[in-house]
C-alpha cells in the first residue's frame, strides 16, 4: 500500500498539490469508521466513552464533508475555467 | 452473508481511494477523482453503520442515535465552513479539518483503552495482559501521533490566519526532542504495564504539547509543508485505527493517504529547496534570519514609481509578465488583476503570469486563485517556462510576491532562502514591485531585488493598486 500511496502521487504537477493535499486529507478521514464503531459497541452506560465517541463522529465527519467540499471547490475553479475557455 | 457484503463496501472503498488519488494528480480527471473518492467513502460509511457486527459476539451496532447525530452536526458544520471559506483561506482550512481528523484518532484512541482497562479491571491476570499488549501499542501510538497532528495542525491554522505568532526559544528544538522522548517512553511503559491508566492522559497532555511546540517557531513559509506532513501523521493515525479494528478500508486509505502525503511532503520542500529535516528542526523561522535581518548591511535606496508612470511603462511594453504572490491572494485582487491583464492585451501586450512553485501559501494556490477569475490556463508559465522569457520581458509586474524573487536565494550562500529556486525577474528590462510595505516576506529577509536601479516600487494594498493601475491604463 506504501508503494501504490508512492506510485500514484510520483507525477503529480506542483499545481495540484494543494487540491491533492486537501483530497488526501479528506480521504484519511476514514477514521471516521473507527469512530463510529467505539460508538456503535459502546455501553449504553457507559458515557465517558458515548461522550469522547460522539465528540470523535462529529471531528471525523467535519474532516470527511469539509475534506471533499473543499477539494471540490478547488477543483471546480480549474474545471469551470476550462468549459468557458472552450 | 453481511459481513461478505461489508468487506466487498470496504473493497469498493479501498479501490476508490486509490483511483481518487489516483485521478487527483492529473488535472483533466482530478474533480472526478475527488467525487469517486467520496462516494467510495460514503459506501463504506453506510457500510459500517449497517453491515458492521462485532467479531465477538456478533451484534449489530447500536447508539445509532448517537451516531447520526454526530454524523448530522458534523456534516452540517463542515460543509458550511467549507462552502464558506473563502478561496485565500483554504489552508487554512485544509489545516484544521486535518487537526479534527487527528483529533478523532486520538478520541479513538482514549474510547478504546477506557474500555480495556475496564476490562483489565475485571479480568487482571498476566496472560490478559500479554494478550492486549499489542492492541495497547497500537492505541498509544494513534494516540501520540493523532494529538500530535491535532495540535499542530490547530497551531497551523493559527498561524496562517494570524493569530498565532512565530515563538521559540532557545534550546527549544531540544525540550522537543525530550518530550517526545518521554510520551514515546511513557507509551511504551504503558504497553509493558497497560495496568497504569493514567499514564494515557500524560501521553495525551505530552503529545498534544509536543505538537504545538513542534509547529510554533516554523515560519508561515513553510506551513504548507507543515500541513502537509501533519496530514500524513493522521494519515498514518487513521491506519493505526485500522489496525486496532482490523478494519481495510481504514488501513488502505490511512496507509495511502500517510505514503502520499510523505511523498507530497518531500515534493513540496524540493520545490522550496529545503530540506525536510530543516523545516523539522524549525530553525527556519528562527535564529537564522533574525542573524541576516541584523546582519544586514544598509541596502542603499529604492526607487518608487508613480501609478500613471508605471501604466504608460506597461501600455506600451510587448511583453509583461505579472508575479503574482502572497499579497494578491489576502487582496483578494485576482479579478482586478485579470482586468488589467485584459486591458493591458487589448492594448496588445503580451501578458502572462509567472508562478513560482511556492507562490502564495501552497503549492499551486495561485492557480487556483488566478483560475477562479477566469485567466485562462495557457496564460500561466511555471518558473521554468517564465525564467526563460525574462530576458525578452519589457515589464514585470510583482504583486506582492518576495522571496520567490528574491536574488539572495542564488546569489548570497549565506541567505537562509540560499538554494530556494526563484523567478529570476531581475533578468527583465523593468521591474515594478507592488508591496504595501518594504517590510520583509515571510522568510524575515531582505530582498535585493527592491534596491536595483531596474526596479522602481509601487506601495499600496494590491487590489486598489491594480484597479488605479487599470484606470490610468485605460486613460493612455
Amino acid at each position: 500500500m506504501i508503494f501504490v500511496g508512492i506510485e500514484v502521487i510520483g507525477r503529480v504537477p506542483s499545481v495540484l498539490h494543494t487540491p491533492l493535499m486537501s483530497g488526501a486529507n479528506a480521504i484519511h478521514g476514514v477514521v471516521i469508521i473507527g469512530a463510529i464503531i467505539v460508538m456503535g459497541k459502546a455501553e449504553t452506560d457507559n458515557y465517558l466513552a458515548l461522550i469522547l465517541g460522539f465528540l470523535a463522529v462529529i471531528l471525523g465527519t467535519l474532516n470527511v464533508v469539509g475534506g471533499f467540499v473543499v477539494t471540490d471547490r478547488m477543483l471546480e475553479m480549474f474545471s469551470s475555467k476550462k468549459n468557458s475557455k472552450k | 452473508m453481511d459481513l461478505n457484503l461489508l468487506t466487498i463496501c470496504y473493497l469498493i472503498g479501498s479501490v476508490t481511494f486509490i483511483l481518487g488519488l489516483k485521478m487527483l494528480s492529473n488535472p483533466a480527471t482530478a474533480r472526478r477523482g475527488n467525487l469517486i473518492a467520496a462516494a467510495g467513502m460514503l459506501i463504506a460509511i453506510g457500510g459500517t453503520i449497517f453491515l458492521y457486527r462485532n467479531t465477538e459476539t456478533g451484534d449489530h451496532l447500536h447508539n445509532y442515535a448517537w451516531i447520526f447525530g454526530g454524523l448530522l452536526i458534523g456534516g452540517v458544520i463542515g460543509t458550511l465552513a467549507a462552502r464558506k471559506v473563502k478561496m485565500t483561506a483554504m489552508p487554512e482550512m485544509v489545516s484544521l479539518f486535518n487537526g479534527m481528523g487527528g483529533a478523532c484518532a486520538a478520541l479513538i484512541s482514549l474510547v478504546e483503552f477506557n474500555h480495556l482497562s475496564r476490562e483489565l479491571y475485571s479480568n487482571y491476570s498476566a496472560e490478559y495482559i500479554s494478550s492486549i499488549q499489542p492492541t495497547v501499542l497500537i492505541i498509544v501510538l494513534g494516540l501520540i501521533i493523532g494529538s500530535v497532528s491535532f495540535a499542530g495542525s490547530i497551531i497551523a491554522w493559527g498561524k496562517l490566519n494570524g493569530k498565532v505568532k512565530d515563538f521559540s526559544f532557545t534550546g527549544q528544538n531540544i525540550l522537543n526532542l525530550i518530550i517526545l522522548a518521554v510520551a514515546l517512553g511513557a507509551g511504551a511503559f504503558l504497553v509493558i504495564h497497560p495496568e497504569h491508566n493514567f499514564l494515557l492522559y500524560a501521553i495525551l497532555a505530552l503529545a498534544l504539547t509536543y505538537g504545538v511546540l513542534f509547529v510554533m517557531p516554523i515560519g508561515g513559509a513553510d506551513m504548507p509543508v507543515v500541513i502537509s506532513l501533519l496530514n500524513s501523521f493522521t494519515g498514518v493515525a487513521a491506519a493505526c485505527g485500522g489496525f486496532l479494528y482490523n478494519n481495510k478500508v481504514m488501513l488502505t486509505g490511512g496507509i495511502l493517504v500517510g505514503a502520499a502525503g510523505t511523498l507530497l511532503t518531500i515534493l513540496m520542500c524540493k520545490a522550496m529547496n529545503r530540506s525536510l529535516i530543516n523545516v523539522l528542526v524549525g530553525s527556519f523561522g528562527g535564529s537564522n534570519n533574525s542573524a541576516s535581518i541584523s546582519g544586514g548591511k544598509d541596502q542603499g535606496n529604492y526607487k518608487e514609481i508613480s501609478l500613471s508612470d508605471a501604466a504608460m511603462l506597461m501600455s506600451y511594453a510587448t511583453k509583461v509578465m505579472i508575479v503574482p504572490g502572497y499579497g494578491l491572494a489576502v487582496a483578494q485582487a485576482q479579478h482586478a488583476c485579470h482586468e488589467l491583464e485584459k486591458v493591458l492585451t487589448e492594448k496588445g501586450v503580451e501578458v502572462n503570469y509567472a508562478i513560482h512553485p511556492v507562490a502564495g501559501r501552497m503549492p499551486g494556490h495561485m492557480n487556483v486563485l488566478l483560475a477562479e477569475a477566469d485567466v485562462s490556463y495557457e496564460k500561466l508559465e511555471d518558473m521554468e517556462q517564465a525564467n526563460d522569457e525574462f530576458k525578452t520581458t519589457d515589464v514585470v509586474l510583482i504583486l506582492g510576491a518576495n522571496d520567490v524573487v528574491n536574488p539572495a536565494a542564488k546569489n548570497d550562500p549565506d541567505s537562509p532562502i540560499y538554494g530556494m529556486p526563484i523567478l529570476e525577474v531581475e533578468l527583465a528590462k523593468n521591474i515594478i514591485v507592488n508591496k504595501r510595505s518594504m517590510k520583509p516576506g515571510y522568510a524575515g529577509i531582505e530582498n535585493d531585488l527592491f534596491f536595483q536601479p531596474k526596479t522602481s516600487m509601487l506601495f499600496g494594498d494590491a487590489k486598489k493598486v491594480l484597479q488605479d493601475l487599470l484606470n490610468e491604463v485605460k486613460n493612455v
